[in-house]
C-alpha cells in the first residue's frame, strides 16, 4: 500500500528542510552513516542490559522478553505547535472526567439526547457497581495516554483516548535518557523540554487524590505480575516514586481497608495506581476466577477507603463506540469548541453507517470497538480482496462491533532503518494527568511503524519508538 | 517492605551463592581429577558432588553412570536440576526481575547480564575452552553481585534479606561440603593425622577459598581437625559456619518483628555455641553427626525465617 501526500515532519512539500528541524538535519547530514549504525547498535546493546523490554504472552523463558526497536532519530514538535496539542489534551481530558461522573450520577448527557443512552449503558465496560458512588475529587481517568495523529497537511487528530490502563510513559523516559547518554551534544544545541519530572508529577497526582482525612497517604503501583507485558513500566514506575509495587496477593481488606503483607505486618494502602483491568481486580465482584486480584477491593473502594487509579469503569469512555462523541461532551459539558479533531467515525451499529462502509470497505480502516494493540482490524487499502470479503461477511453478521475510519495518510518522519534514513509513519501518545491540577509532560511516547508503507505503529506488532522533542519557545 | 520482595531477594541471594559454591565444588573435582588418581577414587570423588547437594537420587533417574562428563552436564546444564549452576542463575534472575524496582540498576543489571551470558554458554563450549575457565566466570559473577550489592545498596530491610539468604545457603553449603569430603577422606576409623592426602586436604579448602588463610592462620602442617575447624569455627573466615551464623544472627535481628523473638533466639543460640566451640570436643563426639545436626538447624532457621518474614498469614 502507498499512502501518498502524507506530512513529512522534517520537509516540506518542495523538500526543505522545516524551521525546527534544520538544526537537526544539518547536524545529521554531517553524520556518517556507519556512525549512526553503531550508536543504534549501542542503544539496542544497552536496552537490553537494562532489561528495558517487554515480555510477549506466552513467551515465558526468562531473560528472551523482547526489546522494543528504538530508532536514533527524534521526532521534534515546535513550541506553539505543542501549546495547541496541550491545551486541546486536556481539555478533552476534562470533558471526559465529567462525563465518567456524570453517568455514574445524573447521566445529564444522556437526558439531554446527546448522546444514546444504550449506547452508554448498554457498554461493556460500563459498571453498574460505579452508579452512584463518589470518588476524590471527582477525577477517573487520572492517567489518560491519548493516541494523536497527524494527517493531511499536518492537522492533528485524536485518534484513541486510552482511559484505563495506558502504557507507554517509560520508554518515553528511557528513550530520552539514551539519546542524552547517545547524542550529549546536540541537547546543547536544541532547547530540548525536560520530561523526567513525569514520576514526580505522578506521585503529586495519586497523593492528591487519596481518601479524604489521610494526612500522608501510601501510594503502591498494583501490577498483575512479572510475566505482564507492561511489567517493565510497572516496576519503573514504582521505583521512579519510590513506592512498593504490589501484586493482589500482596494486600488483603479488612474492615474496609486495604493493607499490604509486610515483613514487620499488615500496612495500610490509601492509593493505589492499577495497572490491572477491572475485570481482574476482585474475584468477589468481577472475574471469580481471577487470582490477580483482591477480594473484597470493590467494596473498600466503594466505602471510600481506598482510591484505584484510574476509577473503575473509566473504560466506558474510552470505548470506540463512545469516541465519536467526545466533541459533544466538550461542548456539552465545558461550553467550549473542542481544539483537537476527531477522526470520522463511522459506527457500524447505524443502519446508514454500515451500508457506507460495506461500500467503501477497500478505503477504510475498520476495527474492533473492543480491540486493542492492532488486532482485529482490517486496514481496507493494504487488505487483498478475500480479506475484505472475509472481513465483510463478519461486519454483516457483527455491526455492532465494529467502527470505520477513512484510512489517514500518517504523517511520517525520518527514521534510521536497515536501508538507511527513510520515512516511517507515526503515531504520538502524550500522557495527560488529572488531580487537583489537569497537567500533561511537554512529550510523550513516539510510535513508528518501522515497516515501509506500514500504518500499525503497535509495539506487539514490530513497532518501534522514537524520542519526542518538544522545544522550549 | 512487602514479605514477598523480602522473600524475592533472600532467594535472588540464595540462588546466586547457590550457584558460586557448585561452580567451587565442581572445580575442585576437576582439579582432582588432573592429579593420578584411581578410576574408583574418581567415581568416589563425583559422586560426593552429586551426594553434597543430595542429587545422587536424581542423577541416577537420568544418567546410567558417574562419569566427569555427565556430572558436570548434570550439574551445570541440566535444567531438570533445579540446583544447575543454569537453572540457580535463571532462579536469582527471574527472583531479581520480580522485585527489579527494588534493586539498584547496578544490581540488576548485573544480575540480568549474568543470565544473559550464561545462555550462551554450551556443554562443548566447556569442554573446549576448559571448564575451569567457566567455574572461575560464575565465581567472580557471584563476587560481582555480592560487591554490587554491598556496594549501592541502601542499608535497609531489602539489603539485610539479600544478606540473610547469602549467609545462610553459604553456612549450609560449607556445612555439606565439609561433611562429605571429610568422610571420603577419613575413613571410617582412621585417626586422624593418619593417611590423609595433602593434596585433597589442600583441594577442600581450595574450594572455599581457605587454602591460604589456612597458612595463615595455623603456619603449619594440613591436618583434617584443624580444617574442620577452620570452616565450622574460626569467625575470622569468611566461609565458615561460625562467620555465617554471625551475620545471620546481626542481619536477623536489624529486621525482628512482633513474633520473631523464637527465631532470633535460636540464630543467637547457634551463633554463640559456634563461637565458643572447641573443635576437640565436636571431633571425640564425631564429626558427622555434628554437622547432621548443623544442617538441621540451619534449615529450621530458614523455614522460620520464611514463616515470620517471607510469607506471612495475614
Amino acid at each position: 500500500m502507498t499512502i501518498r501526500n502524507y506530512y513529512n515532519e522534517m520537509t516540506d512539500e518542495a523538500g526543505r528542510v522545516r524551521a525546527h528541524y534544520a538544526a537537526y538535519a544539518s547536524w545529521l547530514s554531517e553524520m556518517p552513516e556507519e556512525r549512526l549504525a553503531q550508536k543504534r547498535a549501542e542503544a539496542d546493546a544497552l536496552f537490553h542490559r537494562y532489561g528495558i523490554t517487554f515480555a510477549v504472552y506466552g513467551d515465558k523463558d526468562a531473560g528472551t522478553e523482547r526489546l522494543i526497536p528504538f530508532d536514533i532519530i527524534p521526532r521534534i514538535i515546535p513550541a506553539d505547535e505543542w501549546q495547541m496539542l496541550a491545551a486541546g489534551l486536556c481539555q478533552r481530558v476534562r470533558a471526559l472526567n465529567l462525563f465518567i461522573r456524570d453517568i455514574y450520577h445524573d447521566q445529564a448527557i444522556l437526558k439531554a439526547g446527546r448522546i444514546p443512552a444504550e449506547q452508554v449503558l448498554n457498554n461493556a465496560q460500563y459498571r453498574k457497581v460505579m452508579q452512584g458512588v463518589d470518588v476524590p475529587g471527582e477525577i477517573y481517568a487520572h492517567i489518560a495516554g491519548v493516541d494523536v495523529v497527524r494527517a493531511g497537511q499536518g492537522e492533528y487528530y485524536v485518534l484513541e483516548d486510552n482511559l484505563r490502563v495506558p502504557s507507554g510513559v517509560s520508554y518515553m523516559l528511557e528513550n530520552r535518557k539514551m539519546m542524552m547518554r547517545l547524542f550529549p551534544r546536540l541537547f546543547s544545541r536544541y532547547r530540548v523540554a525536560p520530561v523526567d519530572h513525569y514520576p514526580d508529577m505522578l506521585l503529586n497526582t495519586l497523593r492528591s487524590v487519596a481518601p479524604t482525612g489521610v494526612a500522608d497517604p501510601t501510594v503502591v503501583v498494583m501490577t498483575p505480575g512479572a510475566y505482564n507485558s507492561a511489567y517493565f513500566e510497572h516496576a519503573f514506575l514504582a521505583q521512579q516514586m519510590g513506592v512498593e509495587l504490589v501484586e493482589g496477593q500482596d494486600m488483603f481488606v479488612r474492615d474496609d481497608q486495604v493493607f499490604m503483607r509486610t515483613t514487620r505486618g499488615p500496612q495500610r494502602v490509601d492509593v493505589i495506581y492499577r495497572r490491572v483491568d477491572d475485570d481482574f481486580l476482585d474475584p468477589l465482584a468481577f472475574r471469580p476466577d481471577s487470582v490477580l486480584g483482591v477480594p473484597g477491593l470493590l467494596q473498600a473502594y466503594r466505602a471510600g477507603r481506598v482510591t484505584l487509579c484510574n476509577a473503575i469503569g473509566s473504560g466506558v469512555a474510552d470505548d470506540k463506540s463512545i469516541y465519536p462523541y467526545v466533541p459533544e461532551m466538550v461542548r456539552f459539558y465545558l461550553g467550549e469548541e473542542p481544539i483537537l479533531h476527531n477522526v470520522p467515525t463511522y459506527l457500524c451499529r447505524k443502519p446508514d453507517d454500515l451500508r457506507y462502509v460495506l461500500d467503501k470497505l477497500p478505503e477504510l480502516v475498520v476495527k474492533e470497538v473492543h480491540g486493542a494493540g492492532g488486532y482485529g482490524m482490517l486496514v481496507g487499502p493494504a487488505a487483498t480482496q478475500a480479506e475484505i470479503e472475509a472481513f465483510r461477511e463478519i461486519l454483516v453478521k457483527h455491526p455492532e462491533r465494529y467502527i470505520a475510519q477513512p484510512t489517514l495518510a500518517l504523517s511520517a518522519c525520518p527514521t534510521f532503518v536497515d536501508a538507511g534514513i527513510a520515512p516511517r509513519h507515526i503515531d504520538l501518545r502524550p500522557f495527560v494527568l488529572s488531580g487537583e491540577a489537569v497537567q500533561l509532560i511537554p512529550g510523550g511516547l513516539t510510535r513508528v511503524a518501522l515497516r515501509e508503507g506500514s500504518l500499525v505503529v503497535n509495539s506487539s506488532q514490530g513497532g518501534g519508538t522514537k524520542d519526542t522533542w518538544v522545544l522550549e519557545a | 517492605m512487602l514479605s514477598r520482595t523480602a522473600d524475592h531477594l533472600y532467594w535472588m541471594a540464595r540462588y546466586m551463592e547457590r550457584a558460586e559454591n557448585i561452580a567451587r565444588i565442581l572445580d575442585v573435582n576437576l582439579r582432582m581429577s588432573m592429579m593420578p588418581q584411581s578410576a574408583v577414587q574418581e567415581e568416589q570423588a563425583w559422586g560426593a558432588t552429586l551426594r553434597i547437594m543430595g542429587l545422587e537420587g536424581a542423577f541416577h533417574q537420568r544418567y546410567a553412570e558417574i562419569s566427569p562428563d555427565a556430572v558436570l552436564e548434570f550439574m551445570v546444564f541440566d535444567t531438570d536440576n533445579p540446583s544447575s549452576v543454569r537453572n540457580c542463575l535463571r532462579a536469582a534472575r527471574e527472583n531479581a526481575h520480580a522485585v527489579r524496582g527494588t534493586l539498584t540498576s547496578e544490581l540488576w543489571e548485573t544480575t540480568n547480564g549474568t543470565w544473559l551470558k550464561m545462555r550462551d554458554f554450551t556443554p562443548e563450549m566447556l569442554a573446549d575452552a576448559g571448564a575451569g575457565e567457566f567455574f572461575e566466570w560464575v565465581k567472580y559473577r557471584s563476587h560481582l553481585s555480592r560487591g554490587v550489592t554491598i556496594g549501592t545498596m541502601l542499608q535497609d530491610e531489602s539489603l539485610r534479606f539479600i544478606r540473610i539468604g547469602t549467609f545462610l545457603e553459604r553456612a549450609d553449603n560449607t556445612a555439606r561440603i565439609l561433611d562429605v569430603k571429610y568422610q571420603l577422606l577419613l575413613p571410617a576409623g582412621e585417626v586422624e593425622g593418619g593417611a590423609a592426602d595433602y593434596y585433597q586436604w589442600s583441594a577442600l579448602l581450595r574450594s572455599v577459598s581457605a587454602f591460604e588463610v589456612y597458612r595463615k592462620v595455623y603456619r603449619d602442617l594440613i591436618t583434617p581437625s584443624r580444617v574442620a575447624e577452620l570452616l565450622l569455627l574460626r569467625v575470622d573466615m569468611p566461609r565458615s559456619i561460625a562467620r555465617c551464623m554471625k551475620e545471620v544472627y546481626a542481619n536477623l535481628r536489624e529486621v525482628a518483628n512482633d513474633h520473631s523473638a523464637e527465631t532470633e533466639r535460636r540464630a543467637g543460640e547457634l551463633e554463640a555455641q559456634l563461637r565458643f566451640g572447641r573443635i576437640e570436643d565436636i571431633v571425640r563426639d564425631g564429626l558427622h553427626n555434628y554437622v547432621v545436626r548443623l544442617l538441621a538447624r540451619v534449615q529450621d532457621l530458614g523455614n522460620r525465617i520464611a514463616d515470620d518474614f517471607l510469607v506471612p498469614l495475614s
